[in-house]
């Protein structure tokens, strides 16, 4: 269990969290234009169509850009650096997540090395985070 | 007829609160209240006078009966730090439309202080609070700073050129006996002072302080009855818009869709090309953000940020004097700063800036709101057209 802030899941996006709790990382595709798409939305955010579906991602990622956060906000219980980073999963999205299994110093870190998903816990939730894929394969 | 464009419609009082800075003493509503009543008493007006009224988060009607003002027009735009800058455009249109007559921006915040402010708390059911803020991803400096390493690898750039903003923004600092912070600093310097979030140190962050300023707008044409007339300053050109509430949504991390939209739409608007601009105002909140403007505004092609900071083409005696009063990286930064960007592009056109830049004749000003969420783009000119 990790300290922070607990999301709260809407209706809108309560498949994406049940997903998590099955250690899946689910994302919306567009049936009519075949892209998919994060956060989650009653229409498609390429061509507004309606006919959507949830799937569930390889979880295979990159680094797109990152921080190393010196100053961690007090409700994380933690004087660590975070280093929060932007991921690019392997169908397109963007998403926000946290780094684990690398050292926090940028010469561990390189932009668009391979990333791949793992679920930790906060509060009620899962939350999904990113490591090298080495981690995985341990 | 008036045009909301082409110097129709002008500003006529712009100040800021009297002090800047620490101010435990002002609440948020005093600091609008203040400002206001500086900004009215610059124009030679008294709010009996006004019209219509706008702030952001402050409720305007707050502030309008605060000052016994009965307003026909109020606008509440809230796009963060570069609401005013929507504000001035909004203004102008209902002015230009007889919605308004006079109308009252105010801005007031107690960054540092935190005198009557509502405490942040974070709706863990928003899109930020489900997405980004469990990640950590929630302070400005963990959250509005996170494309940029994508951005400077894209370009082969490097937190140098971070640390080259803010040198050169101190440079103007020296001269501003306002600016918070006024003691030289060099490229070496700003990479060596703490680290707040890799790359950003300390010298690369903006200060945070508490302070207001208000601005008054009527039509061009009324303005030449006022005492102020030979201060007042004219909107040629304006623009907005906006993309994500979540950072990890912008429609690209290395260039800002919303800046290239508002400020194409300012320069068309205002009928000038970036060649005829004489001073810039680029809303710094962290110093990667005059970087994304200079190349999405069209100031410089793309990766040329960089070496157009280091070349000291936004230094005095360059070809862009950016960031005059010293920018939010050491001037001040209540938390919105788009305000202070507006009122230092006022002062360099009626030529009463602390770092007077010779012969401002165009200030073409552009503000982001809520972390890559909005922006808004002024063309202000001395000349009516």
């Amino acid at each position: 269990m990790t300290a922070g802030p607990v999301p709260l899941p809407t209706p809108q996006t309560a498949p994406f969290w049940d997903g998590t709790r099955n250690s899946e990382l689910r994302v919306q595709r567009c049936r009519a234009c075949s892209r998919h798409f994060f956060y989650p939305r009653p229409i498609c955010r390429y061509c507004q169509s309606s006919d959507l579906e949830w799937v569930t991602t390889s979880g295979r990622a990159t680094l797109a850009s990152y921080i190393i956060n010196y100053r961690p906000l007090p409700f994380f219980e933690t004087k660590e650096p975070q280093v929060i980073a932007l991921v690019d999963l392997e169908e397109g999205p963007r998403m926000v997540c946290t780094l684990i299994g690398v050292e926090p110093r940028p010469e561990a870190i390189s932009i668009g090395m391979a990333l791949y998903v793992s679920f930790e816990e906060r509060g009620d939730q899962m939350l999904p985070v990113f490591g090298p894929v080495e981690v995985r394969n341990k | 007829m008036t045009s909301m464009h082409g110097g129709d419609v002008a500003i006529v009082g712009a100040s800021e609160s009297t002090r800047l800075g620490t101010i435990p003493d002002m609440s948020v509503l005093e600091l609008h209240v203040e400002s206001a009543l500086n900004a009215l008493a610059d124009a030679g007006l008294t709010p009996a006078d006004v019209d219509g009224i706008a702030n952001d988060v402050m409720p305007a009607y707050e502030v309008a009966d605060m000052l016994g003002i009965r307003p026909r027009w109020l606008d509440g735009t809230s796009v963060g730090g570069c609401s005013f800058m929507l504000h001035v455009r909004h203004a102008a249109s209902a002015i230009a439309s007889g919605a308004a007559n006079v109308v009252l921006i105010t801005h007031g915040e107690s960054g540092r202080s935190r005198v009557g402010t509502k405490p942040y708390v974070g709706d863990p059911s928003s899109l930020a609070g489900q997405f980004e803020h469990p990640y950590g991803a929630l302070a400005p400096y963990s959250s509005f700073t996170l494309p940029v390493m994508g951005f400077l690898e894209s370009r082969g750039m490097s937190r140098r050129d971070l640390a080259e903003v803010a040198s050169a923004q101190r440079s103007w600092a020296e001269r501003n006996p306002r600016a918070l912070r006024q003691t030289p600093i060099t490229v070496d310097e700003v990479l060596d002072a703490p680290p707040v979030a890799y790359p950003f140190t300390r010298d690369m962050c903006c200060v945070v302080t508490d302070g207001g300023g208000a601005l008054v707008m009527m039509s061009a044409e009324r303005a030449k009855d006022l005492p102020s007339a030979n201060r007042a300053i004219y909107l040629l050109g304006s623009g907005e818009s906006s993309e994500s509430a979540i950072i990890s949504q912008m429609d690209d991390l290395d260039s800002f869709g919303a800046f290239r939209r508002s400020s194409d739409e300012a320069f068309r608007t205002a009928g000038i090309e970036r060649a005829d601009v004489d001073h810039a105002m680029f809303y710094d909140a962290f110093a990667h953000l005059p970087l994304y403007m200079l190349e999405d505004t069209g100031f410089v092609g793309r990766g040329e940020s960089g070496a157009f900071i280091r070349e000291g083409h936004t230094r005095a005696g360059g070809s862009l004097p950016m960031n005059t009063n010293g920018g939010g990286l050491s001037y001040t930064h209540t938390g919105k700063y788009g305000m202070f960007a507006i009122q230092e592009a006022v002062r360099q056109l009626r030529g009463e800036a602390a770092a007077q830049v010779p012969d401002v004749e165009i200030s073409f000003v552009q503000g982001v709101g809520m972390m890559f969420g909005a922006a808004g783009s002024l063309v202000l000119s001395n000349k009516e057209n």
